[in-house]
């Protein structure tokens, strides 16, 4: 004789059973982004080549890659031949951030001034680039991480895709593959560059949520 | 996941430095020993903290907070590079006389919820913050019923003699 | 070649394991006596199986047999030795050998010391057991063999962990497994019982030792595991809500309910069910827990290496179990009798209470842990549960628990009078308030949580004295079960009284310090005497001296020696405490980072612990208790018709002893 209450235990644990199941394929540590849709944060940064600093407003109208990378990422050599392979295939412009290129252990004799900072940077960066090849238009030096921080950086390598508005689309954690690129990246970075000739006449501008982005000095 | 694994270098519960950073600091404080002079009249050892009640604002909000790269720790016991620079975000914000409802709201928009340990009260989480109470509630009106309902159906034998109900008992026992 | 040895005999004892599993039951079904006589036989012979390859992988390490893949990750040829044995558990492979070791421990005990019960009995229990070993064996052998080779042999080992190089990692495991593995006693006589149509006292009688021996290991476990994070990782931490704590807190809260209920059961042959349901909760949540260590699961610092692979082996391991053990139990479980009449306010109703706050504290846990996966699961995003949930929510569960414990186990069975209750409940309410307003006030300050969490240590513990002092005075003997509960109930105000104290009046400061300088906490004050570099046998390392001085007075009362280590093998620099403890606080120091400036200075973090030694030693009390409350001498006596004597549980005389119960043991022992 089987009494209805006395079956809640099993039917609990069944449920119980498929939430494991279902949470055995997913990753409990992958954090994704809260800035999907919104606009990507605004910043002023100098340029690893020295030409001046760049902004994202410069790339309002482009659909592009924004990439956080470092000398010191093992993962980034990981994926940087695809981001070449990539760049040089799909002309889909790619801005690398260069995030804390500098890090606590270099200051070890004694604290860097900000100008041998950017160059001691600089001089690592190209010469890695030079070393693993350049797929950036250009790329920003985040010294002190706090860009990084604005953009919900917390490991690298990290990459964004922002529209032509200037909102933030698609974000990828940890290193590119080529099946998320061909898969996940293109397609998208397709759609929104129909939409952006599509709306090529109306010049708008994207709004920044400022009530949630603190401007840092 | 191989993002994970420098980050996890870092996190064997304890998130520490290099070795090439400590071992120079073991020499260099070595080297120096043998110049500083013993029996120093003892002088009270400062803070390691610039100023110790924003630092003490910034260990309470911190505890709450969950460090992103060792995500077994609070952002206050890290030693994650990322999780120093949060708290050096963390403190600015504090000396920027921001709240701590403004502090928590930076983070969330940048990070997402993952990073409060005490989740908000919305209605994602009512479940979680009401379900126990409730539990308790509806375990407690089942166990008041049940017993009652023992109870009536003793009443109710009562009309047998002490015999009888022992009788009753076993066959009901036999069952 | 003494390593494929090991794992042959694995195999084989897999294969006794699987006949351990389905002979003797298949004689029940049968009525084949030889059959079912063949359980306890199997089950020495598959354990002494496991032994022998658990024996075979202690040599391994102890040789530093780099050719045996587990051991050149875990292992390191300067490590010293007694870190070389504890390092078979230190990995996931080595730790499930462990598993099925105590397994077949517990096993061999139930078969050994089983002599008076009946034999079908005896082989259902034993073939459940030889089941769940089997379903151990076959994960082992197909996914964590820990006897895999590695050819070529690497010339040096990886090292064990340095945080696991510690005295803690040698004993926590083992004594929290054996808690783990011991509930699937209680689950198997559960099972067993549910099967024969049997669930009346005796099946009660003889599950409560079992499972009080298992929750006695479990405590302790616990209370080692707790300890070990407090002094190893350096800041002074002893819970942090951390899903493998809470992995190992759940099983203890139910097997705690267990218990108590397994009490009623016992006496009244009543809320079978209900204790049924609990014991197959009890080994299902050490099979959980199981399952989250080891999936990838939930993020956690105690996760060992994760596969997804054996995330899937083990769920469905677990589905198996567990599913099967609640079908049985919603088809068996309504044809239970009620047992005998109980009132409202009864030891009886006292002790379901506490079932069901001890089971909603669980379920309050067990939902903390798992709601950031479920929500993740149903795709509506990320979030975080940590300590300021279980905090708030599980904190106020134990206040009524702890109230109720003083009533509870002065309440008769059957029916309890309020008249006769109140007069032994005057003297603890007022002393707990004495003790309470006087212990904040001289500690500093008070608010209502410290004000109430003193009042509730002191109150059950103000009332387990004057119980046993009562029984004393009345020139009553006190068995192995007062006495046991009345310490392991004190042993827990003691736990509480801790709490309260360490988390309200702890205080910590972050300084830097160069030689001589000095830095006060409380009335003590510590100085920084010394810097210099040490030598251990696998590590270098930075050591400071720090002096500890009282108030006014300039004798150094104690020399503390944090130490900063470099393991030879690892890269990682490892934070050494030193603490110094006293009755009523530790004293805590810890080295930090040394700092850039123009004299050499350290960063130190110092602690003034009060109340922390209370957790420890609340601890072994309640293990103490437990072990009294099993070795209770009833227990060692046969079960024969008519022996139920014990009640020892409330101080009052006079019985009445029911009939009904001395029917039960008659008819199940001719069966």
């Amino acid at each position: 004789m089987i009494q209805k209450k006395f079956l809640i235990p099993l039917v609990l644990f069944l449920v119980l059973v498929v939430f494991l199941g279902v949470g055995l394929r997913r990753d409990p540590k992958e954090i994704p982004s809260p800035l999907i849709n919104t606009a990507a944060p605004d910043f002023d940064l100098p340029t690893l080549k020295g030409e001046g600093n760049f902004s994202p407003k410069a790339y309002w109208g482009r659909v592009w890659l924004f990439n956080v990378w470092a000398t010191w990422c093992v993962s980034c050599r990981e994926e940087h031949p695809v981001l070449v392979a990539f760049a040089k295939r799909e002309g889909v412009p790619i801005v690398g951030l260069s995030y804390k290129e500098i890090q606590p252990s270099d200051e070890d004799k004694g604290p860097m001034s900000l100008e041998s900072k950017l160059s001691l940077a600089r001089a690592r960066s190209f010469e890695w680039l030079k070393k693993h090849g350049d797929p950036y238009q250009l790329s920003v030096l985040d010294l002190d991480g706090r860009v990084g921080i604005n953009y919900g950086v917390y490991g690298v390598p990290e990459t964004y895709l922002i529209d032509a508005k200037g909102f933030i689309r698609y974000k990828h954690i940890g290193p590119v593959t080529p099946e998320v690129l061909a898969q996940e990246v293109m397609p998208l970075v397709l759609e929104l560059q129909k939409e952006a000739s599509a709306k090529s006449s109306s010049n708008a501008t994207p709004s920044q949520s400022s009530s949630q982005h603190y401007a840092l000095q | 996941m191989t993002l994970a694994i420098l980050s996890e270098s870092k996190c064997w519960g304890l998130c520490g430095l290099n070795v090439a950073r400590a071992f120079l600091a073991l020499t260099l404080a070595c080297v120096l020993m043998q110049a500083t002079p013993f029996g120093v009249h003892a002088e009270e050892a400062k803070p390691l903290a610039e100023d110790p009640v924003v630092e003490a604002r910034l260990v309470d909000i911190a505890q709450e907070l969950r460090c992103l790269v060792c995500q077994n720790e609070s952002l206050a016991s890290s030693r994650a590079d990322l999780a120093d620079d949060l708290r050096r975000e963390v403190r600015s914000l504090i000396k920027a006389g921001k709240s701590d409802d403004e502090i928590r709201t930076f983070l969330v928009s940048r990070y997402g919820d993952f990073v409060l340990y005490r989740p908000k009260i919305k209605p994602l989480t009512y479940g979680l913050w009401f379900g126990p109470f409730l539990v308790l509630v509806l375990a407690l009106v089942f166990l008041y019923q049940h017993l009652k309902a023992r109870a009536a159906t003793e009443q109710n034998t009562s009309a047998l003699t002490p015999e009888e109900r022992e009788r009753l008992r076993a066959i009901l026992k036999e069952q | 070649m003494l390593v494929e040895l090991g794992h042959f005999a694995l195999i084989l004892s897999l294969l006794v394991a699987l006949t351990q599993g389905v002979l003797p039951l298949a004689g029940v079904l049968n009525s084949n006596a030889l059959w079912q006589s063949s359980a306890r036989p199997l089950a020495l012979l598959q354990w002494s199986l496991v032994a022998f390859a658990f024996a075979v992988l202690e040599v391994a390490f102890l040789q530093s047999d780099f050719s045996v893949l587990y051991v050149s990750e875990h292992s390191n040829s300067l490590l010293p030795w007694p870190y070389k044995m504890a390092a078979l558990w230190g990995g996931h492979e080595g730790s499930l050998l462990l598993w099925v070791f105590l397994l077949g421990v517990w096993s061999s005990a139930v078969a050994l010391f089983s002599k008076t019960l009946a034999q079908d009995m005896v082989a259902r229990v034993l073939s459940v057991m030889g089941m769940i070993s089997s379903g151990f064996l076959l994960f082992i052998l197909t996914t964590s063999n820990p006897f895999a080779r590695l050819l070529p042999a690497a010339s040096e080992g990886q090292d064990l962990n340095p945080l696991l190089q510690d005295p803690g990692l040698v004993i926590h495991p083992p004594m929290l497994y054996m808690g783990y593995v011991g509930m699937s006693v209680a689950f198997a006589f559960a099972i067993a019982a549910l099967m024969a149509g049997r669930l009346d006292t005796v099946w009660a009688r003889w599950s409560r030792p079992w499972t009080l021996v298992a929750w006695t290991f479990l405590t302790f476990g616990i209370g080692l595991g707790s300890w070990w994070a407090y002094y190893e990782l350096g800041w002074g931490g002893w819970w942090f809500w951390d899903p493998v704590e809470n992995a190992s807190l759940m099983p203890w809260l139910v097997a705690t309910a267990l218990i108590h209920s397994l009490m009623v059961t016992e006496k009244r042959g009543s809320f079978k069910a209900w204790t049924v349901l609990l014991a197959i909760a009890a080994f299902s949540l050490s099979l959980l827990g199981t399952f989250l260590v080891r999936s990838g699961v939930l993020t956690s610092v105690h996760a060992f290496a994760s596969d997804p692979a054996r995330g899937i082996f083990i769920l469905v391991f677990l589905a198996l179990v567990v599913g099967s053990s609640l079908t049985l139990f919603a088809w068996r479980a309504p044809t239970v009798s009620l047992g005998s009449p109980m009132a409202l306010l009864s030891k009886e109703t006292f002790l379901l209470a506490n079932s069901v706050l001890l089971s909603t504290a669980t379920l309050a846990v067990l939902l903390g842990t798992l709601y950031p996966l479920i929500i993740d699961a149903l795709n509506m995003g990320k979030l975080s549960v940590g300590p300021p949930y279980f905090n708030v929510v599980f904190a106020p569960l134990m206040v009524p628990v702890l109230f109720m414990m003083v009533p509870g186990a002065l309440a008769r069975w059957r029916e309890a009078k309020w008249s006769q209750i109140k007069p032994f409940l005057i003297l603890p309410f007022f002393a707990a308030t004495i003790f309470s307003l006087g212990l904040s006030l001289w500690m500093g300050h008070q608010d209502a949580g410290i004000l109430l969490g003193f009042w509730l240590g002191a109150w059950v513990a103000f009332a387990s004295f004057q119980q046993v002092a009562w029984r004393a005075k009345q020139g009553l003997r006190m068995g192995g079960s007062f006495l046991g509960m009345q310490i392991a109930h004190l042993g827990l105000a003691v736990v509480v009284l801790g709490v309260t104290g360490v988390k309200n009046f702890e205080i910590e400061r972050d300084v830097r310090m160069g030689v001589g300088d000095q830095v006060t906490l409380a009335q003590y004050h510590f100085k920084l005497v010394d810097v210099k570099e040490v030598r251990g046998p696998n590590y270098k390392a930075l050591r400071a001296q720090v002096n500890v001085t009282k108030g006014e007075s300039e004798t150094v009362i104690k020399n503390l020696t944090p130490e900063k280590r470099f393991y030879l093998s690892s890269t990682m620099p490892m934070t050494e405490a030193s603490i110094d403890s006293g009755f009523m606080q530790d004293l805590y120091v810890s080295l930090g980072d040394v700092l850039s400036g123009p004299t050499p200075q350290w960063s130190m973090r110092v602690y003034y612990k009060p109340f922390v030694p209370w957790l420890w030693a609340g601890v072994l009390l309640m293990v103490l208790g437990g072990l009294l409350a099993s070795f209770d001498k009833r227990y060692r006596a046969p079960v024969l018709a008519g022996d139920d004597q014990a009640h020892d549980q409330e101080p009052e005389v006079h019985e009445t002893h029911h009939a009904s119960q001395s029917h039960d043991l008659a008819s199940t022992h001719n069966a």
